[in-house]
Formats: C-alpha cells, structure tokens, sequence
C-alpha cells in the first residue's frame, strides 16, 4: 500500500469537511443581511480587544475624573460627554463592550455545551435515559428563566463569572431540544446503522457520526443563542445583579437610570450602551439566521 | 379533544409544580444558612432572643423536617413574611397582581395580534419592500433591550414632551373617579404596555411570516388558487389558520418573555406591580419576597403552557393523537 497514493481515511474526512467549509462560506458570502451582521460583529469585538489602546481604563474610576464637570453633554465633553461622576461615557461604552461580549460568548458556550450533551444523548439511548433527561429538559423550560436567573444572580453575588455562570446553566434547555429532535432523525440513519453492525462503540457513533452531523445546526444554534443571552446580561445588570467592578452595556443602563439620567434628558449616558446591545444583538440573529437558511436547504428559496 | 390526551396534560403540570416548589426550597436554602442573622441584621440579640426566633423559624429541626413544614405553609400559601415590609408575602403578592395582570395581559394580547397582522403582511408581499421593512423591523425589535426602549420612550414622551404621565398607576393628587379616573390610568399604561408590545411583536411575526410561506407551498393552496377564489379568500380562509399553529406554540413561551420583560419595565414607569416588587426585592434583599415572587412566575407560567398545549391539542388533532 501507497501512503501517497490512498490517503487515510481520517485525511479523507478532513479534505472533505474542509471543502464544505468552503462551500457554505461562499454561499454565506452572497448573503447580505449575513455579511452586515459579521461586519458588525468584528468591529464590536476589535474594539472590545483593543479597548486599553482607544480609551484609557484609569477613566472608568470617579477618583481618576474629580477634575471632569458632571453630566456634560456631547458638545461640552469630548465624544459623548460624562455621567454623574464625570467619567467619560465614550471610556465606558469602549470598555462596556469588552463585559458584553465576554459574558455573550462565554454563557453561550456553556449553554450550548450542557445542551449539547443533553441532546446528543437524550436522542441518542432514547427509553428510559432519554426520557428522564427530557423531563428535566422540560422542567427547566417551563421554570420562567429570568426569575430563575435573577434567584441564582442573588444567591451567588454579583461578578462576572457568577454571572456568566448563571446565564449559562438556565439557557440549555432550548438548545437541548433542538438537538435531540435532530439526533432522533439521525439515528436512524443507514450509515449509523452499518456503522454499529460493524461493532461501533456508542461512544464512537456519538463522537464520528452523530456529532459531526449536528454540529452545523450546533453552530447555527449557538449563534442564535448569542442575542439572548446579551440581552439576558443586560436585564440583569439593569436590575443591579451585574459586575460593580467591570460595567457592561447593561450596568452602564443600571448606573443612569439609578442617577436620574432619564429625569434629567441626559440621553448620550443611556442611548449608547443601549444601541451597542441593540446593534450587536441583531448582528448575531442576522448571521444566525443567514446560517440556518445555508444550512437547510428546505428553507433557501424563502430568503429574505 | 380525548379525556387521555387532557389528562395526561394536566398531570403532567402538576408534576410540574410540585417540581417547582420542591426545587424553591432547596434553592433558597443554599443562600439563606442563617435567616435569623439576615433578618434582624444589625440589631444585638440575646443568646435566649436568638434561641427563641430560631424556634419560631422551625430552623432547630432537621432540613427533612423543615422541608415538610414548608411543604404544609406552602400549600396554605404561607409564603412567610417579607423583609422590607413585615407583612405575609402572599398578601403583598395578591395586591400587586392586579396591576401585572393588566399591563402584561395588555401587552401580550396585542404583541401577538399586532405581530401575526405584519407576518402576515410580511408573507404575503415577500421579497417586495414591505416584506423587507417588516422583518428588518421584526429582527430589531427582536433585539432590543425591553427596558432601554422604555427609558428612550420616557425621556422623550413624559419628561421631554411632556405628553404622559412619566410614572405610577395615576395621578396620586387626583381624586376622580369613573371615566376619568379609568383616562387617568389608562394614560398610565399607555407607555409601558407600548413598550412591552414592541419589545415582544418581532418574534410573532418572524414566526408568522415563515409559517405562512411554508403552508404557501401546500397543495391545498394551489388548488384553492386553481378554484379560481380570490386572493384574499385564499389567504383568510385556507392559508393563515393553518400557519397560525406554531403561533399557538409561541404564545406561552412568549407569555413568559412578556412577563419577565414586565420586571425591568415596571421599574422604569414605577408601574406599582410584581415586576416593580421583584425589583425592588433585589435591591432589598429581600429574600422571603423573592421566593414567594419566583413561585408565583412559576406558577404563571405552568398554567400557561397548560393553556398553550390544550389550545394545541384542540386545534391540531394530529398532537393529541400521537
């Protein structure tokens, strides 16, 4: 046998997944409402990252802005004037949409992570495994969830991690069902089935034929995920369960309505960390739903 | 609708519920390692004070047989008493509810009717402008921060412009009553039961408009069409009552949203309701109320997903059959 000649197995799958990469990125690229919101995800996330070169973090502490007049208005302080303890509200945008993200992205993850799981095996074994773990599935989706967030926030203290954790464990449950629903179809595949009569562990059927064939609807979901959970953040900053230490968009919105912005018109405090969740919001359900319509064919002729 | 099918869904919310308020127990108990100490935070206590309040809690006995106890106050909707206030949790909860109801049922009621006409509209002009302008609409109001566009909504209506009332259920100075009395309240309402429609629309007409175009494709629809029936016959009478199924689906999940959106806009428009309780039992803490409000959305929420899947079943006799 001719190493060159016959690839393995395992670089024939690689070459093949890599090349439908390719395929759904080009047909991701013809897709405008997609291609506007991974525009608005990049810059979000560049100047997340670059927030310590744009905007100097000393800023976000009132014994630094003593010298700074309170609640100046745009045309009075730089790009969009200060709060209450004249801190720049341009420092805290730029330096709000490192938390924003950061708990986006992370409490998804462990969302779609636990969900995942839960779905991959609850469709997988189905009989009684399946049915105890969608029961709890379903327990979970019925508690209302941001009650259930806001309990779990209290109970643990407000930080970043409690709240990234928090988000997390209460978002699972749609996700969870979401995949089952497609394992069960899966499973009853030919391929599946060869592959067990071939003496195939569980384990390998779940990890090489189950989980490659969900992930793209794992991906879409994900991002589908994204929003809520940003907008769940937000929520629960404003109720004053976020971060005192590290403001995102949401405690930035916590912080001018508990000083009297609203009273007081002083718009340029509350109207920018509310459009950044707004904008980055929508971006992630624009590049989720351009996915999904890519990935199920059914839906392609329906696009908007 | 089959007597299997109505039972089998009832029990199972109940199954549900108890859930729910088994699991309430052991979730306050992780925080609350010592009520006494919370409760009278500040103040000194004698050894024998102490001894005595920590009797009263039932907190000398074991978790078992506290867990019992809570179950029987639980079930005589002794939700014990609130921190901030001193009065039974239940009593504060029922004079707040009122208040909920209204602004949430409002809001529900004309989210989803307001967000099925734009689906609708939407589905039935695909790719034309309007299509275009409606979902971008749908997708942004989808993704706004509820209590954000309350707040741009009072800066610009009650505190700049001046034309309502910027918070409360009415005027506190008023003594009116009858039709004005009901004006004044109703201008109360107004912004937050906007904001709360706005907020929620989006998705009912995201979900309308893919459900139409997917029951567009049907047969039926073809035939109806070959028929030679109107366009709008075609739409009303064949086309939107079958794609209105998944909107069914929706309305409980989105009760829920409604609902939890409630806490955050209550608190901006001081709407005197469980959302403003909740909030403020965050700022407290006040950890008795809290419960009490956390069983009590829960509770809200199981009926209504009751409600959601019988209204499914009668609807579509494929659910209640498999």
């Amino acid at each position: 046998m001719n190493a060159v000649a016959a690839p393995s197995p395992r670089r024939i799958t690689w070459l093949r997944r890599r090349r439908a990469v390719g395929a759904a990125w080009r047909e991701y690229r013809r897709h405008p409402a997609g291609m506007l919101g991974l525009g608005i995800i990049v810059v979000a996330v560049a100047m997340a990252l670059a927030a310590p070169l744009l905007a100097d973090g000393d800023g976000l502490r009132a014994v630094n802005t003593t010298e700074n007049p309170a609640w100046a208005s745009p045309s009075e302080f730089g790009p969009l004037g200060t709060d209450n303890f004249g801190r720049s509200v341009m420092t805290q945008f730029i330096w709000g949409a490192r938390i924003s993200l950061l708990v986006g992205l992370a409490a998804t993850v462990i969302a779609v992570v636990i969900g995942s799981v839960v779905g991959i095996v609850a469709g997988f074994f189905g009989g009684r495994i399946g049915g105890v773990l969608m029961r709890i599935t379903e327990w979970f989706l019925v508690i209302p969830f941001l009650p259930l967030a806001i309990v779990l926030a209290a109970i643990l203290g407000p930080s970043v991690e409690n709240i990234i954790l928090v988000i997390g464990i209460t978002s699972w449950p749609q996700p969870a069902r979401l995949i089952r629903a497609q394992v069960l179809t899966l499973r009853e595949r030919d391929y599946v089935e060869r592959s067990r009569a071939l003496g195939a562990s569980d384990w390998h059927l779940m990890t090489r034929h189950i989980l490659p064939n969900v992930s793209p609807l794992i991906l879409a979901n994900t991002t589908l995920t994204v929003p809520v959970v940003i907008l769940t953040e937000a929520t629960l900053s404003f109720l004053g369960l976020g971060d005192p230490a590290n403001a995102s968009w949401g405690k930035m919105l916590d912080n001018a309505f508990e000083y009297g912005a609203v009273t007081l018109e002083a718009w340029w405090y509350f109207v920018p960390p509310g459009l950044g969740i707004l904008l980055v919001a929508l971006a992630f359900t624009l590049c989720g739903t351009a996915l999904e319509e890519i990935l199920d064919p059914r839906l392609r002729d329906r696009r908007a | 609708m089959s007597g299997r099918y109505l039972t089998g869904k009832v029990a199972g919310s109940l199954a549900t519920l108890i859930f729910v308020v088994c699991f309430n127990f052991f979730l306050f108990r992780v925080v609350e390692s010592d009520p006494v100490a919370t409760l009278f935070r500040g103040r000194d206590l004698t050894q024998s004070q102490r001894a005595e309040l920590t009797r009263q809690f039932g907190l000398d006995k074991s978790t078992g047989g506290q867990f019992v106890d809570y179950l029987k106050q639980t079930a005589q909707l002794n939700l014990g008493r609130s921190y901030t206030s001193n009065q039974p949790v239940w009593s504060e909860i029922k004079d707040k509810a009122g208040p909920t109801v209204a602004l949430v049922g409002i809001s529900a009621v004309f989210s989803a009717v307001l967000g099925v006409l734009l689906g609708i509209a939407a589905a039935w002009r695909r790719r034309t402008k309007a299509d275009y302008s409606i979902t971008g609409f749908s997708m942004a109001t989808f993704s706004i921060p509820d209590f954000w566009l309350g707040m741009i909504l009072l800066t610009v209506f009650a505190v700049g412009l001046g034309w309502l009332p910027t918070g409360g259920i009415e005027d506190p100075a008023s003594t009116a009553t009858g039709v004005p009395k009901l004006v004044d309240q109703a201008e109360h309402l107004f912004l937050p039961a906007l904001t709360l429609t706005v907020a929620y629309l989006g998705e009912y007409a995201l979900v309308m408009r893919s459900s139409l175009l997917d029951t567009m494709r049907e047969d039926y629809l073809v035939l109806a069409r070959a028929k030679g029936l109107r366009d709008v016959l075609v739409r009303n009478r064949h086309a939107v009552p079958n794609a209105l199924l998944p909107v069914v689906a929706l309305l409980a999940i989105n009760f829920g949203f409604v609902l939890a959106g409630a806490i955050a806009v209550e608190a901006i428009f001081s709407w005197p309701g469980l959302g403003l309780a909740t909030y403020e039992a965050i700022k407290g803490p006040d950890l008795p109320m809290l419960q009490g409000l956390f069983l009590v959305f829960s509770a809200a929420m199981i009926f209504f997903n009751l409600v959601a899947d019988l209204l499914y079943g009668y609807l579509d006799p494929r659910v209640r059959e498999a």
